[in-house]
């Protein structure tokens, strides 16, 4: 595969080329002060400066809301599957390793045909981080750059953009783009170094062990007292979880038509820091105390997922969850270095 | 399979099957038997379950209460929420949406050749019968049979008619409790662990599988202890709410077991790194 370098004025040109098309193009734009991903009207509107956006890309994969099937209320039911080709653009290299362990999750054991669809009819764009945001600390997590999953990774050189096209599909999109040149070696040479700038500039927060390390730290801190005092002042709301990028519970529920002959089942994006998220029949909670479910969390990320995905941390350092968290206590490193604190390796 | 020409199998689609069999069994509990239309056995193994949809209301995880050796699969449902409750107003020709089996069911290779104590509590009764029964009709594959059931009061007794047959049957050992007196009641009173020293000589080598409400664990599992039963040896069929049944929706995950993977029926000896389970 290629690595082009594109002036900004042609990729300028490029992005507006795309909107253009057929395809549905969605990327990072300005919300007020912050940034989300949207649709793009024009290629103005994209902003690959961008620091970290309010919700991750998550949503073009597993929507917050989804419609799982239809169904006549006396007859049979319909599989509903309208995943659209969409361009993604500026997938930040934290949010994209979150995307590659969804993948993981919801191909293996039995095959999500929902999110799958609309995985493999994502273009990605990834792009290197040119800012970074106040509570990052991805390279502590192993994610401050990303190998795989994007099928062309942007990195900003000044006044052009090295054009890293990794996949069938994105030499397809790339070969879309006029004025692009073959990248020289210094041009790589001037990406690794931004790769090496962001290993430092990504790490906000920095953690105290090796990722690797933090499964046989759980193993020892079941009953630490951590758990009771941060929950003591947590709310239940569940803004860490649905801000995260690699959290990927979700309820699912029916919704009838008026005339009460149709209906849908969709999922919803859910979280288990919420209240009832393990209750059963008889109202009976197998997790109803806080610090239960802030422990759950914090367990999912350094130790139940990454025993599905190979060991890779389910934490990803967006610093979204440290942001979200009105209480101030959700930030996961902060949670582990208190471990660590307490606990020999 | 899925709508976008993928070729893959949905797993959120429920296949429909028809309720040829129907009857309450108490006041909150009624008894159905199914069909799939599809005319395919449910292929399921004791212990295991499915999700049962009703249109219009959402799903829910039920035990499927019959042995894999009858045809059809039978479901006993308690009252206990809007599709539960939609459920109990169907009748015999109505149709259910079905998904699965699910979950790993009973390890019928370690149970082989083992005596068999069940031990049940309430509705614990209903996944623990298709085990019953599949062993009642193996009998070359099991040892001794003996149910321990115990319910809160004579009126929520439910399988009554299969239950005096058991009583009937050499094959098997019954032995029941209700939790407090009733004047039609002769038998014992008490909580299920009372029953547990009338039958002392099963408790070391038997297989004990366990059965019953949250609650209901911890007790049976302290008396099991003053028997010195080995931990290998018993099995407990733990209840979450399974909403995807396929591993992903996190909510029946106890620690880092997924109960409708790995479970619902636990070997009580693997469950020590699961303080969440119990």
């Amino acid at each position: 595969m290629s690595i082009k370098k594109l002036s900004k004025e042609d990729f300028k040109s490029f992005v507006s080329g795309l909107i253009s098309s057929d395809d549905k193009v969605v990327g990072v734009k300005a919300k007020g002060n912050r940034f989300v991903f949207g649709d793009l009207e024009s290629a103005d509107e994209l902003r690959l400066d961008y620091d970290v956006t309010l919700l991750p890309p998550k949503k073009y994969v597993l929507p917050q809301v989804e419609t799982l099937m239809t169904y006549e209320v006396k007859g049979e039911y319909k599989t509903e599957c309208n995943a659209e080709p969409t361009v993604l653009l500026g997938v930040h290299p934290y949010d994209m390793v979150a995307i590659n362990q969804m993948d993981a999750i919801f191909s293996q054991d039995e095959y999500d045909s929902h999110y799958m669809a609309r995985r493999e009819n994502l273009t990605i764009v990834a792009c290197d981080v040119v800012n970074a945001s106040e509570n990052v600390f991805a390279a502590s997590m192993g994610s401050a750059t990303v190998k795989d999953g994007f099928d062309v990774l942007l990195t900003d050189l000044g006044d052009s953009y090295l054009v890293d096209a990794a996949t069938e599909k994105g030499e397809a999109l790339v070969a879309k783009a006029a004025g692009a040149a073959d990248a020289t070696d210094e041009d790589i040479a001037k990406r690794k170094q931004v790769w090496q700038k962001n290993e430092e500039a990504l790490a906000k927060h920095k953690l105290n062990c090796k990722t690797s390390d933090l499964p046989g730290l759980l193993d020892k801190s079941y009953n630490h007292p951590v758990w009771e005092e941060k929950a003591k002042v947590c709310y239940s709301c569940g803004s860490c979880t649905s801000t995260c990028p690699t959290c990927y519970c979700f309820d699912v529920q029916d919704d009838v038509a008026w005339n009460l002959e149709t209906g849908k089942r969709y999922r919803a994006w859910d979280g288990c820091l919420l209240e009832k998220f393990a209750n059963v029949a008889g109202d009976h909670n197998f997790r109803q105390r806080r610090e239960d479910r802030f422990r759950h969390r914090i367990y999912r990320k350094g130790k139940y997922v990454p025993a599905k995905i190979g060991g890779q941390v389910a934490c990803v350092g967006c610093g979204r969850c440290v942001g979200a968290c009105t209480p101030g206590i959700a930030n996961p490193v902060e949670i582990y270095n208190r471990l660590l604190e307490d606990t020999n390796l | 399979m899925c709508a976008c020409s993928c070729g893959k199998k949905d797993i959120y689609l429920p296949e429909l099957a028809t309720i040829t069999d129907r009857k309450m069994m108490n006041d909150t509990e009624v008894y159905i038997r199914l069909t799939l239309d599809s005319g395919e056995e449910l292929g399921h193994k004791p212990g295991q379950f499915v999700e049962v949809s009703v249109a219009g209301l959402g799903e829910c995880p039920i035990s499927i209460s019959s042995s894999p050796t009858v045809k059809g699969f039978d479901l006993v449902i308690r009252n206990a929420g809007s599709v539960t409750n939609a459920i109990h107003q169907m009748q015999v020709g109505d149709k259910l949406g079905i998904r699965g089996p699910y979950g790993s069911g009973y390890d019928l290779d370690t149970l082989a050749g083992k005596d068999l104590v069940f031990i049940c509590g309430g509705i614990g009764l209903v996944p623990q019968r298709s085990l019953i029964n599949y062993a009642l009709d193996k009998p070359e594959d099991f040892g001794k049979v003996t149910v321990l059931l115990g319910t809160k009061d004579f009126d929520q007794r439910f399988y009554q008619d299969e239950i005096a047959a058991w009583h009937a049957n050499d094959a098997i050992n019954v032995l029941e409790t209700i939790d407090v007196e009733h004047e039609k009641w002769t038998g014992n009173v008490g909580v299920v662990t009372n029953l547990i020293p009338k039958i002392e000589d099963e408790l070391t080598d038997a297989a004990i599988l366990v059965c019953g409400p949250p609650i209901m664990y911890k007790f049976v599992l302290m008396a099991l202890a003053e028997y010195e039963t080995p931990l290998e040896n018993i099995y407990v069929n733990l209840e979450r709410r399974m909403k995807c049944g396929v591993g992903k929706c996190g909510h029946c995950q106890m620690n880092d077991e997924y109960v409708c993977q790995s479970g619902p029926v636990y070997n009580y000896s693997e469950l020590g790194a699961v303080p969440e389970a119990i």
